[in-house]
């Protein structure tokens, strides 16, 4: 049984009074993929921002490696969690190799060469090696997402969320992306995944989180899920999908 | 073609260069002035409180709409006459100027601040920086690419508009100019043209450099 990495206890988060999450809990072991699925928003994103507290929560627990998240130092935390976004959130103003290596050696004050180095190999593995010195401008969409998720997991992160990171991409470059996401997980990165390509969610995840009016309303394996679910509401979700059934006339 | 000659008698040449660097000097100390308030009024104006906030809307619509002249006879002439108090010609302007410049300059910097999208500063945050390392790495040089380009061109503008301190009897680059022309009546009435012309240069060379900085930072930082 592999060790847990992150334990959520009872969630809760409101905006404005309004109950966005609630009473969320699940944990995720070493080397899982959660995917949570569910209507634009029921609080997908809300839910990864809580756990590295852009958003802090109204109440609940989050337990990192068993340690409490939040009150004390998040900065030490967010080190610890890799978070990649929808939107391209390079820093424009540096080139690839200035965005790879500004966390590692300002926040974890490694030595510059070796972070260098590292950023280098890593940019070639997502096939990216002639992009160093590129601006973010002057890569394209699937580009920009691979450098991001490159970034985040230079910083050696214990786990990775990711939030929607090919939803602002054109069709050809979301196979691009989402390779490099799979391969991650077949490296055993533990991670939370926020996605709306069913069929990659399908194929990466060990778990399927559903989220309905803040409430998780059905988990299970992928297999499960997307061929037998079990709620009304999970049903309907799935069926937004599908094409098959509806004619033009 | 002879009125020319005007410039370079006696020392009508020297006392034109004197007159720019007056021009040049109330331009730098109220640039200089205003960069450093208008630092700290753009901070203070990111933050949302409502009196700041409402004292600062106030202060820049008063100097964008009252008439940079106007100020200067409120500063110069009205403070003598209510309050016993004369300040120099050049103080006053150097006050009005920092005025106006601190103001405006306030306000580009509270745009440059605000105009980082909030997500470059969530991703800094995610990264693990602390506030502070993203603000010197990731939010302010972000800020000063928008911000010189535009703080260049409003140091143009000042440069450009001292020459109304004249009216307050400075002696500066276009007040010497028209004494030349004055004095030179007579013997030259062509001169005029001729030294106006050599002040359009004067001018020009004084700001021409400083725009073309800015277009070639906005270029390179777009
Ligand atoms: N900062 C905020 N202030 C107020 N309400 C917010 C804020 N952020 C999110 N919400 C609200 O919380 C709810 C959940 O938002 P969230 O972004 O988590 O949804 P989501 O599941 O990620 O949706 P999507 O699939 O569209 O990304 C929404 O109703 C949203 O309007
Ligand atoms: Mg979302």
């Amino acid at each position: 049984m592999e060790k847990t990495v992150l334990e959520i206890r009872n969630l809760t988060k409101r905006f404005d009074g309004a109950g966005v999450l609630n009473d969320i809990s699940f944990s995720v072991r070493e080397g899982e993929v959660i995917v949570i699925v569910g209507a634009s928003g029921c609080g997908k994103s809300t839910l990864l921002r809580c756990i590295n507290r852009l958003e802090q929560p109204d109440g609940g627990e989050i337990l990192l490696d068993g340690k409490p998240v939040g009150g004390g130092d998040m900065v030490a935390v967010r080190r610890q969690i890799g978070m990649v976004f929808q939107s391209y959130d390079l820093f424009p103003h540096m080139d690839v190799l200035g965005n790879l290596s500004l966390g590692p050696v300002q926040a974890l004050k490694r030595p510059k060469a070796e972070v260098e180095a590292e950023a280098k190999a890593a940019l070639a593995r997502v096939g990216l090696a002639d992009k160093l010195h590129a601006l973010p401008r002057q890569l394209s969409g699937g580009q920009k997402q691979r450098v991001a998720l490159v970034r985040a997991l230079l910083m050696h992160p214990r786990m990775l969320l990711l939030d929607e990171i090919t939803a602002a991409l054109d069709p050809e470059m979301v196979r691009e992306v989402l390779n490099v996401v799979l391969d991650l997980a077949r490296d055993g990165m533990t991670m939370l995944i926020v996605t709306h390509e069913m069929r990659f969610a399908e194929a990466v995840a060990d778990r399927v989180i559903f989220l309905d009016g803040g409430h998780i309303a059905e988990e299970g394996a992928p297999d499960q899920f997307f061929h037998h679910p079990q709620t009304e509401r999970a049903r309907q979700f799935l069926n937004t999908f599908e094409f098959d059934s509806i004619k033009k006339s | 073609m002879q009125d020319l000659a005007v410039l370079f008698k006696g020392n009508n040449f020297q006392r034109l260069m004197g007159g720019l660097g007056v021009t040049l000097e109330l331009s730098l100390i109220s640039v200089a002035l205003s960069v450093v308030l208008g630092l700290a009024v753009g901070v203070l104006m990111t933050l949302k409180n409502p009196v700041i906030h409402a004292l600062m809307r106030l202060w820049l619509e008063t100097v964008r709409i009252v008439p940079q002249l106007v100020l200067l006879f409120l500063v110069y002439f009205g403070l003598a006459k209510t309050f016993n108090l004369q300040l120099s010609g050049e103080a006053a302007a150097v006050i009005v100027f920092t005025f106006w410049g601190a103001g405006e300059m306030g306000d580009l910097v509270r745009g440059a601040i605000t105009s980082i999208p909030a997500h470059q500063r969530e991703s800094a945050a995610a990264l693990g920086l602390t506030k502070a390392q993203s603000w010197r790495y990731v939010l302010l040089p972000q800020a000063a690419r928008r911000l010189i380009p535009q703080a260049i061109n409003l140091a143009t503008r000042m440069i450009k508009t001292t020459s109304l301190v004249m009216l307050i009897g400075v002696v500066e680059v276009l007040k010497v100019g028209s004494q030349i022309i004055d004095a030179a009546r007579y013997d030259a009435p062509q001169a005029a043209v001729w030294i106006y012309a050599v002040v359009f240069f004067l001018y020009f060379f004084a700001c021409w450099p400083i725009s073309l900085a800015a277009g070639w930072l906005e270029k390179k930082w777009s």
